[in-house]
């Protein structure tokens, strides 16, 4: 929907013409009758230029898909009336815009005016032709597919007759369009006397370059596109390719590994703990470099490290994040501390758990397990961990520890850092 | 009277094995692998908690609360899933589950989510919590905190972090020296606030943290 949305497309669901202001006004979400108003008004301000624009946005713009899945619209849009009508809307609106540039003093002679007329009518039909065979190509496949939906791959037969009763009629309609284009040169030659002996083999040359262009125009169109969609293609299968040798590298291994180590609960745990981790990593597409500058990520990543030197789980759970500094770095060791502690002496009792409160002004880190807990005064002198790791190193950079424990609720410590 | 469960979800083997261990504690009524599916048994049973897989073909447990919430007053769902993405765990919430937790919660654990959804209470997790935390009050720019919603209470804010903390309840109640009831109340409020705030605030706050593409 929003990618919809986002890209500019021509719209063939409300199409006047060729469904340019309808996808404007679909992208930008008014009416198309006021984007309509406002070509037709730009059209006469700019002397014609908004026309030329126009035609530009025709040959550029892609086809956006239907956005109802029903068919009853497909027959009526690019049959062969419909198309003679925009060849013939299309050359009475090169004339239309002539006579504009007649009444602002740009008037060109009759031997330049009719050829142009029949050219563009010519020219539309051609195009019309090639970038409506396009459209109906692509909705056949998506119906065959069922790419927008269940009902609409079994509307699938619905669409044969279509298609071929319109490339029955097509070749005529490209024929003529193309007889028109030639034989406005062949006019624009005969006028401008490039027949006679001492005819112009210039302008001859510069009439069939142009003539040329017309027809091939649209041919060159699709096929840019058709190399467009095959480099995506192309793109796609090397990213699957990257996924399936990364699953390989990764999960694969550890599933294996998994495997053997059946008969021990808490290696498997551990292993599939440390998988998920680095799948997570993997897909969250962080850079190591974001990862380093991260003081949430450094937290987490400590985390991770002593569950896995323990084999026990740690759940982590940061709220905001800052750039990682020396007070920072002292504090995620001070916190990596505490989990050790936690998991060594509480780490049966039941999962310990982090949480990081990261805002401007200061960080908070609880560090919580559920083990009997502990009194800070008679931890004993031999254990160094506590209060030095922990302690120490907080108050050594300007942060402070305390330990909550008791009543049969674990214990917690809670790490506090002002930002400088 | 056991609480009636229908379990949700594409995966056959996690259905098994959530259904085993639930065994003890409710009774589980049904299985559903698909949207379709769990849309008719929802509709059927009328069970009283729904366990919701996030993630599932025809879009997933959202699109299953979407058909089947209007008509189902009585049914309450929680939401399980192996994503931790912050979008995906608001985009459920927001859509009417009552509660958030990760396929890693424990049997027990998992039996107390579901009696407490089924008494109407909001179930966080501690990562849910933490999300929550992070979209309503976070300090920097990237955070709903100047948008026009409602904000979090301190006391709200107070009863999110202990979770997110890995408090149970009752230890909150404890420590803030108030009632389970009124943490409980805390909690359905806050979840309340997180389904009224417009789809647009929570998505710009997610894509501003480049959480989705």
């Amino acid at each position: 929907m929003t990618e919809a949305r986002r890209r500019l497309k021509r719209s063939t669901d409300g199409a006047f013409v060729a469904g340019i202001c309808a996808g404007i006004a679909r992208r930008l979400d008014i009416d198309p009758v006021l984007v309509r108003i406002a070509a037709v008004v730009l059209t006469v301000a700019t002397g014609g230029l908004a026309a030329v624009a126009y035609g530009l946005l025709w040959v550029v713009l892609p086809v956006a898909p239907k956005a109802d899945a029903g068919h009853d619209r497909l027959p009526g849009r690019g049959t062969g009336r419909n198309s003679w009508l925009i060849g013939a809307g299309v050359g009475l609106m090169t004339l239309g815009l002539l006579f504009i540039f007649r009444e602002v003093g740009l008037w060109w002679s009759d031997a330049l005016v009719w050829p142009i007329v029949l050219a563009t009518a010519g020219a539309a039909l051609l195009w019309r032709q090639f970038s409506g065979s396009t459209d109906s190509e692509t909705e056949a496949v998506l119906a065959n597919t069922g790419v927008s939906g269940g009902d609409r791959s079994a509307d699938g037969t619905r669409i044969s007759p279509t298609v071929a009763k319109r490339s029955r009629l097509g070749p005529y309609r490209g024929a003529f369009g193309f007889a028109l284009v030639v034989g406005a040169a062949v006019l624009f030659l005969y006028i401008n006397g490039a027949f006679d002996a001492a005819g112009d083999a210039a302008l001859a040359a510069v009439t069939v370059i142009v003539v040329l262009a017309l027809v091939l125009a649209p041919v060159w169109v699709r096929l840019g596109r058709n190399l467009g969609r095959e480099r995506a293609e192309r793109v796609r299968s090397q990213e699957r390719a990257e996924v399936a040798a990364h699953l390989h590298d990764s999960v694969l291994q550890t599933l294996a590994l998994m495997q053997k180590k059946s008969d021990d609960p808490r290696q498997v745990s551990t292993l599939a703990r440390k998988q998920e981790r680095e799948l997570r990593e993997w897909l969250s597409g962080k850079t190591g470099d974001e990862r380093a500058t991260s003081l949430a990520s450094a937290l987490e990543a400590a985390a991770a490290e002593v569950e896995e030197r323990h084999g026990l789980p740690i759940d982590a759970v940061t709220v905001g994040d800052r750039e990682l500094d020396e007070r920072g770095a002292a504090l995620v060791a001070a916190s990596r501390e505490a989990m050790t502690n936690a998991v060594k002496y509480a780490g049966d009792a039941g999962t310990v758990r982090l949480y990081a409160e990261i805002t401007p002004t200061e960080t908070q880190v609880f560090v919580r397990d559920r083990g009997p807990g502990f009194d800070l005064d008679s931890v004993p002198g031999d254990r160094r961990g506590v209060r030095d790791s922990i302690l120490g190193r907080m108050k050594l950079n300007g942060g402070s520890a305390r330990v909550h424990s008791g009543d049969g609720e674990g214990t917690e410590i809670e790490l506090t850092m002002e930002t400088k | 009277m056991s609480i009636r469960v229908v379990i949700v979800d594409d995966h056959a083997i996690f259905r098994a094995g959530v259904k085993a261990e639930l065994e003890k504690g409710v009774d589980v009524v049904g299985e559903a692998s698909t949207v379709r599916e769990a849309v008719n048994l929802i509709v059927k049973q009328k069970p009283d908690v729904v366990l919701l897989d996030v993630h599932m073909p025809d879009g997933g447990g959202q699109e299953v609360i979407r058909q089947t919430l209007p008509g189902a007053e009585g049914t309450r769902f929680l939401a399980l899933s192996v994503s931790d993405a912050p979008e995906d765990v608001v985009a459920i919430v927001r859509s009417g589950a009552r509660g958030y937790v990760t396929k890693s919660i424990s049997g027990p654990e998992l039996i107390d989510a579901i009696t407490r959804v089924s008494q109407g209470d909001a179930v966080f997790s501690p990562q849910l919590a933490g999300f929550v935390l992070d979209a309503f009050t976070g300090n920097d720019e990237q955070t709903l905190a100047d948008a026009e919603l409602d904000q979090l209470t301190p006391r709200e804010q107070e009863v999110l972090r202990l979770i997110a903390r890995g408090y149970l309840y009752k230890e909150i109640a404890r420590r803030l020296g108030i009632s389970i009831k009124t943490v409980e109340a805390h909690a359905s409020s806050v979840l309340r606030k997180l389904q009224l705030s417009t789809r647009h605030e929570l998505s710009r706050w997610a894509q501003e943290r480049d959480l989705i593409d």
